[in-house]
């Protein structure tokens, strides 16, 4: 195995609507590219990938250098060794599950190439779809397929464009702690882009930010979403609830995890994000995803209901803010005006709070 | 001495052939140029299907004849000119059938999927082993089409060969000439068998055409 290589971008193209300027380093580890729809992602990865050019700048890949349009080099696409996967699988339709996945490969000696194919496909447990055609298999196992033929190439670097964004929870997960760990066992530096926080908290120590074809912050995400340095990342990042918990359980079939929050016997129910038992976890709610009843709810489908007292109630300009203690744990919950009126909630009163499993997010510390 | 249907049948697999060396070339060139002028190349293509086939016969007369640039170069190779023979004939035929077999590749090479030809470079291969392994299978079926298309018009051809080739048994004298010539001297029995021959064969060949796609893209799908 050659030694993990360090990515280093700097590009400056204009597009239709902003000016694509952006520059950054990252060693061997995964690196979240985060930002609205039409920040510019996709073309930085374009760019890294060699499907388009910039107009000025460099890229480099450990001692190779992809592009520079000082010395004038422009490696073609095929050339980079740059693994790129996006939302869609782009499976050779023509072609068996087996005969992709070795595309490759092809100027492999057969003895080597069929090994190195036969222990990917084992790895991505789709052995047994060898000889289909893409079009007689499901969505995820495509995106499996795309994922096994990228990577048996063994690329220099990884690009993944919302790659699971299609797929349902719990095959996400299967396929990231899948990716997780050829990405550990490799050292290759992997760029995942997202607009989706919650996958941002989940996936990486390190978050680029993207606006406008910039990149406008860069650090651990809790750093980075819970600082906001503009209106929009504020919007974005609106976390009133932040705990330590501890993992307590994880239930990767039921794309659940339980979390007891540090120092209490609380327990909360979340999404099942990267992380195995006993590990710690930083865990954010918004004070407006949490629901109030004065009785026990029941025949209802959010997995967390937890007792405890209001201590404050504060009105705020548009809604209400209630400081709820359960237990060793306080909440703070934002209502509306017609709602404290309408439940008559008074200081010391007895609430039950709801809270919906996927409304917790992770901030990874 | 080659009877017109079988010349017939000779100049259109031969026409087809070349066509297909000739035109998967530029249809490529068509379907992946980004050059602003490429509307005029598709527009010189298509020429042949809006010119009467008189004119375009007279200028190739005028051209392959001896007097011709290229019929002159021709004639001082193989000591015959190009007007009044099979390889006269040939030539004029490629011209005549261009559209009906570029227009379809072009289609079928524009309509492969760009990611997929994206995932091929990225997997590391050469832009011959994406076309050969991707985007000539994935657009087979318009190649067979365009083969098929420019086999059958060939196959059809009247005014060009008149006007080129004369009608000389066994040499120029194609199915279509001989029909005609068969009618003009009232020998209506001759003509209606030839007649009925070439639609047979035409019919036939775009039935196993289609066919064939159908089959092949029922099984993608």
């Amino acid at each position: 195995m050659s030694a993990p290589a360090a990515l280093g971008v700097n590009l400056h193209l204009p597009l239709q609507q902003f000016q694509l300027d952006c520059s950054f380093r990252t060693q061997s580890e995964v690196v979240v590219l985060f930002g609205p729809s039409g920040a510019g992602k996709t073309s930085v990865l374009d760019c890294i990938a060699g499907f388009r050019s910039p107009l000025r700048g460099q890229i480099t890949l450990g001692e190779r250098i992809l592009f520079s349009s000082k010395s004038g080099v422009c490696l073609p696409v095929r050339q980079r060794r740059v693994g790129y996967l996006s939302q869609q699988p782009a499976l050779f339709p023509h072609l068996s599950v087996r005969q992709n996945i070795e595309y490759g490969l092809l100027d492999l000696p057969r003895a080597e190439r069929d090994a190195r194919v036969d222990s990917m496909m084992e790895h991505f447990r789709i052995a047994s779809l060898a000889s289909s055609r893409p079009a007689a298999i499901s969505g995820g196992e495509q995106q499996r397929v795309a994922l096994a033929r990228t990577l048996v190439c063994e690329p220099e670097l990884l690009l993944l464009d919302e790659p699971l964004s299609a797929l349902d929870l719990s095959l996400k997960s299967l396929l990231l702690e899948t990716l997780f760990d050829w990405q550990r066992e490799h050292g290759v530096p992997m760029l995942y882009v997202t607009h989706d926080q919650q996958e941002a908290y989940s996936l990486s120590r390190r978050v680029l930010v993207m606006e406008k074809g910039s990149v406008v912050a860069d650090g651990e995400p809790q750093q980075v979403f819970s600082a906001p340095a503009s209106r929009e990342r504020a919007v974005l990042s609106g976390y009133e609830n932040i705990f330590d918990a501890v993992v307590e359980e994880t239930h990767p079939a039921l794309g659940t995890m339980t979390c007891r929050v540090a120092g209490t016997d609380l327990m909360l129910e979340s999404p099942l994000a990267h992380k195995t038992e006993g590990e710690t976890a930083s865990l954010a709610l918004r004070a407006g995803d949490i629901l109030v009843a004065t009785t026990l709810p029941t025949g209802i489908s959010a997995r967390n209901i937890l007792t405890g007292q209001i201590e404050v109630i504060e009105d705020r300009a548009g809604m209400v803010e209630l400081h709820v203690l359960c237990g060793k744990t306080n909440f703070r919950v934002h209502i509306t005006r017609g709602a404290l009126q309408n439940l008559g909630l008074q200081r010391g009163q007895s609430v039950w709070l709801i809270i919906k499993t996927h409304s917790i997010q992770f901030l990874r510390s | 001495m080659i009877s017109p249907l079988l010349l017939s049948l000779k100049l259109a697999l031969v026409t087809s052939t070349l066509l297909l060396g000739i035109g998967l070339p530029l249809a490529f060139w068509l379907a992946f140029t980004r050059f602003r002028l490429r509307f005029l190349v598709e527009s010189v293509v298509a020429l042949p299907i809006v010119l009467p086939p008189t004119v375009l016969g007279f200028y190739l007369l005028l051209e392959l004849g001896s007097r011709g640039s290229l019929g002159a170069f021709w004639e001082r190779f193989t000591g015959h000119t190009l007007a009044f023979s099979f390889e006269g004939l040939v030539l004029g035929s490629v011209i005549y059938s261009l559209p009906f077999a570029v227009q379809p590749f072009t289609a079928a090479l524009a309509s492969v999927d760009r990611r997929l030809l994206a995932a091929s470079a990225s997997l590391g291969a050469s832009s011959w082993r994406t076309f050969w392994r991707i985007t000539f299978p994935l657009a087979l079926p318009g190649i067979v089409t365009g083969f098929a298309l420019s086999f059958a018009h060939t196959l059809g051809e009247f005014g060009v060969v008149l006007m080129l080739g004369g009608n000389i048994p066994g040499r120029t004298q194609t199915a279509s000439i001989a029909i005609y010539d068969n009618v003009q001297m009232l020998d209506y029995a001759t003509a209606g068998r030839q007649s009925l021959t070439l639609l047979g064969i035409s019919f036939a060949l775009l039935v196993l055409i289609n066919a064939l796609n159908r089959k092949r893209n029922w099984r993608l799908q």
